[in-house]
């Protein structure tokens, strides 16, 4: 009878713990590869480590020297115009978007997938349909002249101050029917009854969506912007096939700016500092978001 | 999501529509003529592509590119075309999709039914991981597949895309189960059923969309890496999008343009049918991060 007892409570001790054995594998590798790895690389942003890592204590001086380097400024500044830029482009057009097909539109069936297809890609492919288009003797500029229209320029890509832009314009070609496709959701979960009251009430169909829809697509605003900013920080490879960070240096952003200096200028100890500075940026806009999310959640 | 009455009643004019589909048909034009002039210059020769008009329908059609890219175009030193590199994608994109999205099923299944003290905390841990830059875990990432004895391999990659998959994979299962009555899962319980059993009988069988959604984003994602590709794997084990980069970005010979898009809609060809098979789940995947529910 004990016996039989002990077994039961070893079968009920074993069940108790299979839900946190079975989490474990997750656990472990989130304390490993996540965090364990961002310590790891704050550590090497404070050591001087050139090829390989290096464990001798340096203090600040890496940050020091990275926020003293042009290349640097330039990937930060690039980093803020492009982000304003893709983050307000995007919306804007998915909005935009998103508002029109909502009008009852013939063949929403067939225009929604032809605004949203581009999310599927890879950045590489975007980037390599985008450098040709843009291109001067190849692309845009070459058709305009062709078609008759010659005087017609458009050497962005060629154009240190002005590349940064073109790679707006390919990522904002990715994006932004996801964008669309992420309002479209907010606005048809919007109660007719509401904007059916509004209009009895003679409200016009500006101020219908200026002061009732908009607002209501609160949720829908704050995800794309968190989404959107997260992308733009972490934008790797659109730069490197669209521009390649060029031309010289004018479109190199903070992701590929780590990738230089750690993998190929042997300056890992600034390399690691910049990644540092990443994190930092993503934390500040992420953080409140999932707070907010697992507050609303319990 | 498509019931009539939900659309908004928004009465309009014959000329205020006419804007609106134009406004809407130019769009779809921005959307589309990268893809067609991909496409179109990928089906002429050479001398058609770089001395005419993008835009042109090939006045020769031709293959040839097609071909060339697949199978004989220059990858860095070998003339190998883009083949092996697509068998590397596949060899890398199937088991990381697999194991990411099985453990992300019995991740949410643990964290929804069986919530213990921290479960919010170790929850709100994944969570941050599927948006931190991977450039933080660059440097310690490759010392460790070096350790491991991965370094340049595909399961070394399979296991960085597991390990950074897992955070969303675990989302997705976690907001669908906690939609599912937790009573049905205390009833069997209380019947006797195990963990595991539970799992199998109960919460599996209703888990097919999620798992949809699951598999879509993953493949998706891990197809069209790029990062994790050009600093983890050697030639033998390069994915699909870093041995396009190769071909495009190639300093040496000719550029043949018309190669290059071959080889890029080769490359964009799996996310693409697997985007135009089940595009709805497509859209439910990359808003089920964001939107609530």
């Amino acid at each position: 009878m004990a016996n039989h007892a002990s077994e039961a409570d070893f079968r009920t001790r074993l069940q108790d713990l299979l839900p946190k054995l079975v989490l474990s594998p997750t656990v472990a590798a989130m304390v490993v590869f996540v965090y364990g790895f961002i310590v790891f690389t704050v550590y090497l942003s404070f050591t001087d480590s050139k090829m390989l890592p290096s464990y001798d204590w340096l203090g600040i001086d890496n940050y020091v020297k990275l926020w003293g380097l042009r290349a640097w400024w330039t990937a930060v500044t690039n980093l803020a115009v492009f982000a304003t830029l893709y983050i307000g482009i995007c919306t804007l057009i998915g909005l935009t978007l998103a508002i029109l097909l909502d009008q009852k539109i013939r063949g929403e069936g067939v225009l929604r997938p032809l605004y949203l297809y581009p999310m599927a890609l890879s950045f590489i492919v975007t980037g390599t349909a985008w450098k040709w288009f843009l291109d001067p003797g190849l692309g845009l500029q070459n058709t305009m002249q062709m078609w008759g229209w010659e005087s017609f320029e458009f050497r962005w890509i060629k154009d240190r101050d002005m590349a940064i832009y073109t790679v707006v314009i390919a990522a904002v070609w990715q994006t932004s029917g996801f964008v669309m496709a992420m309002f479209l959701a907010g606005l048809r979960g919007i109660d007719n009854e509401i904007l059916k009251a509004a209009q009895i009430d003679g409200a016009s169909n500006w101020s219908l969506y200026r002061r009732i829809v908009i607002p209501l697509l609160r949720p829908a605003f704050l995800s794309a912007v968190v989404i959107l900013a997260h992308l733009a920080v972490k934008s790797y490879d659109l730069v490197i096939a669209l521009t390649g960070g060029g031309p010289g240096r004018a479109t190199e952003l903070p992701a590929t700016f780590m990738y230089s200096y750690t993998f190929t200028r042997n300056s890992m100890g600034i390399g690691a500092a910049s990644a540092v500075i990443m994190l930092m940026t993503i934390a500040a806009v992420m953080t409140p978001y999932i707070y907010a999310e697992l507050k609303e959640k319990k | 999501m498509s019931v009539a009455s939900q659309d908004t009643a928004v009465r309009t004019g014959g000329f205020v529509r006419a804007t609106i589909y134009l406004v809407l048909i130019m769009f779809a034009l921005f959307y589309l003529v990268p893809f067609y002039v991909m496409l179109s210059n990928s089906l002429k020769p050479l001398a058609e592509v770089t001395g005419g008009n993008m835009m042109a329908i090939p006045q020769t059609w031709t293959i040839d590119a097609w071909l060339a890219a697949w199978s004989t175009a220059q990858i860095g030193v070998e003339p190998t075309g883009l083949k092996p590199y697509f068998l590397n994608s596949i060899l890398m994109v199937v088991p990381a999709v697999a194991i990411s999205t099985i453990l992300g099923a019995l991740n949410g299944y643990v964290l929804t039914k069986w919530r213990f003290r921290f479960d919010n905390i170790v929850f709100g841990l994944l969570l941050f991981s599927c948006f931190i830059p991977f450039q933080i875990i660059l440097i310690p990432m490759a010392r460790m597949l070096g350790i491991m004895g991965l370094a340049g391999s595909t399961p070394g990659l399979v296991l960085v895309h597991v390990v950074y998959g897992l955070g969303f994979t675990t989302l997705y299962f976690r907001n669908y189960y906690a939609a599912f009555p937790t009573e049905l899962v205390r009833a069997a319980q209380i019947d006797g059923a195990g963990f595991f059993r539970i799992f199998w009988r109960i919460m599996l069988p209703v888990s097919g969309p999620i798992a949809v959604v699951s598999i879509i984003w993953q493949f998706t994602n891990i197809w069209n890496d790029f990062l994790f590709g050009a600093s983890f794997a050697d030639v033998d084990s390069m994915p699909m999008t870093v041995a396009l980069n190769n071909l495009v970005n190639s300093s040496t010979g000719v550029k043949e343009y018309n190669v290059h898009f071959a080889g890029a809609i080769l490359a964009a060809l799996p996310t693409l049918l697997v985007y135009i098979v089940a595009g709805r789940y497509f859209v439910r995947g990359l808003m089920a991060g964001s939107v609530k529910g």
